[in-house]
């Protein structure tokens, strides 16, 4: 049984068996719709558990690499004429040379100097896209072709769901395949100390930025897909409060746990919309909800009930 | 199960008086038997444009409220399903997917902004249910959407009712000093098209940034074209009040125009003694109490003003009248159509004429899902501090 929990596969072979088993439940395809959202914020948060979770380091701009993910799918049709497909792949790539270059000199710095500059990137991406009226659309965002996949256009709540299903398995798959590789180890080294994962021979700044290029090229995707699934995207996708969101999501399901992030996603994505029977109070209830989270499961969800199962367990 | 022949005929008796007996009260009360009828709504009613949608959303739901108090609507009670999208055009298009594949409304009433409205526009069209909006945007229904309509007056609309008064004044040649910011750039757009059909034509037209404090050096550039007979100002927030003041320091004695953008006593108040003598086209939500008596607006007017006041305790303002007019219109047609079947619903609106609401008189039709005229404004002119309605000019 502790071999099972512990087994990389697992968490990847349960996911694979609720994607499976959830457009069977799902009453209307807006559930379904729903659940599309919760693969696609899974997917942005599980490259912020590389940084944070493997890594150890705090991201609070992270919704900027979403949204040029986002915009890429939007800006690149409307205005270029390139395939919506292409796009994602472009904005994944644009996101990754941006936190390269973003990364460099980011990454020289430690705990709340590297958050806020992290938050500095954000607000600058979120900028752009509210003021750059004639590339963006403005506040009031701008609508995206459909995506063509191989001939097959794809629309409806269901295809979507498959599609954004299939996109977080293969990252799920990435994401634990870099947990168990030497990159992986390194990562948890500096994670510990930095000074002694220096002395055991890492490169810490190198490997600090590959981790900050891979999370935000996993948000870029998640954003092409998010863009692309909704028809429309707004400068509300790179705003600094969709930041903390993805770090609570992170945090809430259980920093470097897989599995636990996407239960954070799927807590933070599903309640606000179960929520809406409270109204204007919905803001309050949903903060009052994760504050019961951290005090009782403050490991997050996943790694806190992994420890009490295994303490049951002869 | 034997029953003796004898019996049977008696418990069939019996039966068709249980019968009767349940299903009596609920033939009687039908409003509480039938399922209700859903309407839908997004509105801003928090976030930046909250001043927009929270009237909105405690309009909509006192009069759906009243509306079940009457009985609700083909002895149906109305259930409003309503969202909040504080003011995200992306998260109003994800509520108005879950309105139409989840909750299953017949109609909506609501998107508060042009860009949300624009967003949740392809949901609804795709879904063939009518959507009567609530902003304020020429490109909602122009081109004409067979599913969209809304409620609230375009700019257009504004500057047609401007003209109309320059026109009835004898004036042909005037200045236009616009501000750079969103509705003044689209209202001056939207004067531009319609002008030369009053015979109008603009011989100098100057601009200034949302937040300039100094409009004098465009201002005196018009006050030394030659020819010109009169002054219109698109603009909104603190712009119009400036350029009022800094036309009375350069003794310009030219009628000045404002837009509707400045149709609130905040502007009396920002402009001062300047703006004594300012004309404007306003809503008639806006001088309720100075309204002449034979008015067709005049009850509706003041029955929305003291209901909403009544209950919500706060000021009426021209937001929550775009709201009444949206569920009334709506409520009206489900009655004339004597079904909750969207498509119906939606012919039965398109063929809405003269309905007295707070904004205007309605008349809809297939190339005119706003069904607004130019009567729907009032021309006002600042006297004392205060609106007061022009004399029709002859």
């Amino acid at each position: 049984m502790k071999a099972i929990l512990r087994s990389r596969l697992t968490p990847l072979i349960a996911l694979a068996l609720i994607m499976a088993l959830v457009p069977m439940i799902a009453p209307t395809s807006f559930h379904l719709r729903v659940a599309a959202l919760v693969w696609i914020f899974s997917l942005a948060a599980l490259g912020l558990t590389i940084l944070m979770g493997y890594a150890g380091q705090v991201s609070l701009g992270h919704a900027g690499f979403l949204g040029i993910g986002a915009y890429a799918v939007a800006i690149g049709p409307a205005r270029l004429g390139l395939d919506p497909l292409l796009c994602i792949v472009l904005g994944a790539a644009l996101s990754g040379v941006i936190a390269w270059l973003v990364g460099r000199p980011i990454l020289k710095l430690k705990g709340y100097y590297l958050a806020i500059a992290t938050l500095g990137f954000g607000v600058i991406v979120a900028l752009i896209l509210h003021s750059e009226t004639e590339l963006t659309g403005g506040p009031d965002g701008m609508s995206v072709s459909r995506i063509t996949l191989f001939g097959w256009r794809v629309t409806g709540a269901l295809n979507w769901y498959w599609v954004s299903a299939g996109a977080l398995l293969i990252g799920a798959l990435i994401a634990l395949n870099i947990a168990a590789s030497p990159t992986g180890r390194a990562l948890r080294a500096l994670h510990d100390s930095e000074v002694a994962a220096a002395g055991a021979g890492i490169d810490v700044s190198a490997k600090k930025l590959a981790a900050f290029v891979v999370a935000a090229v996993y948000a870029a995707v998640a954003g092409g897909l998010l863009a692309a699934m909704n028809g429309l995207i707004t400068p509300e996708a790179a705003s600094f409060s969709h930041s903390v969101e993805l770090v609570a999501m992170v945090i809430i399901g259980g920093l470097g746990s897989v599995f636990g992030t996407v239960l954070g996603a799927a807590f933070l994505v599903v309640l606000p919309q179960t929520l809406t029977a409270f109204q204007e109070y919905e803001q309050a209830v949903l903060g009052l909800l994760i504050m019961v989270f951290m005090i009782f499961l403050p490991q997050g969800i996943v790694p806190s009930l992994r420890a009490l199962i295994e303490e049951r367990l002869p | 199960m034997d029953t003796p022949a004898r019996l049977r005929p008696m418990l069939r008796a019996a039966a068709i008086m249980v019968a009767t007996a349940v299903a009596g009260p609920a033939l009687t009360s039908p409003a509480f038997a039938a399922d209700p009828i859903k309407i839908g709504s997004v509105v801003s009613a928090t976030g930046p444009a909250a001043f927009l949608g929270d009237p909105e959303a405690k309009t909509l739901k006192l009069y759906v409220d009243e509306l079940n108090k009457k009985g609700g609507l083909l002895g149906r009670p109305v259930e409003l399903v309503l969202y909040d999208d504080g003011g995200d055009a992306n998260k109003a298009r994800t509520f108005a997917t879950r309105l139409v594949e989840d909750d299953k409304v017949v109609a909506m009433v609501g998107g508060t902004s042009t860009g949300a409205t624009m967003a949740m526009i392809p949901v609804f069209e795709e879904a063939g249910i009518p959507f009567v909006s609530l902003a304020g945007g020429i490109e909602i229904i122009e081109p004409v959407r067979a599913f969209v309509f809304k409620t609230p007056h375009t700019d257009k609309t504004a500057c047609q009712k401007i003209f109309e008064d320059m026109k009835a004044r004898g004036i042909t040649k005037i200045g236009m000093i616009s501000g750079s910011d969103g509705f003044g750039k689209s209202m001056r757009n939207q004067c531009l098209k319609v002008i030369g059909q009053y015979g109008i034509t603009v011989v100098v037209d100057e601009s200034y940034g949302a937040t300039d404090s100094d409009m004098t050096p465009q201002l005196n550039k018009i006050k030394n074209t030659a020819g010109v007979e009169a002054v219109l100002n698109p603009g909104f927030g603190q712009g119009p009040a400036i350029v009022t003041r800094n036309y009375a320091q350069l003794g310009i004695k030219l009628p000045l125009y404002q837009s509707h953008g400045v149709a609130s006593k905040s502007f009396i108040e920002l402009a001062g003694p300047a703006a004594e003598g300012v004309r404007l086209p306003a809503p008639a939500i806006l001088i309720g109490d100075k309204l002449a008596d034979n008015d067709p607006q005049k009850p509706v007017v003041a029955q929305y003003k003291s209901s909403y006041e009544k209950t919500t305790g706060q000021p009426v303002s021209t937001f929550g009248g775009y709201g009444y007019d949206g569920i009334q219109l709506v409520a009206r047609a489900i009655e004339s159509a004597k079904s909750a079947d969207p498509k119906k619903i939606r012919d039965a609106l398109e063929a809405t004429k003269g309905y007295v609401g707070v904004t205007g008189i309605y008349t809809f039709a297939p190339a005119d899902h706003l069904g607004l005229g130019t009567d729907s404004f009032r021309m006002l002119v600042i006297r004392n501090g205060d609106w007061a309605i022009e004399a029709p000019a002859r």
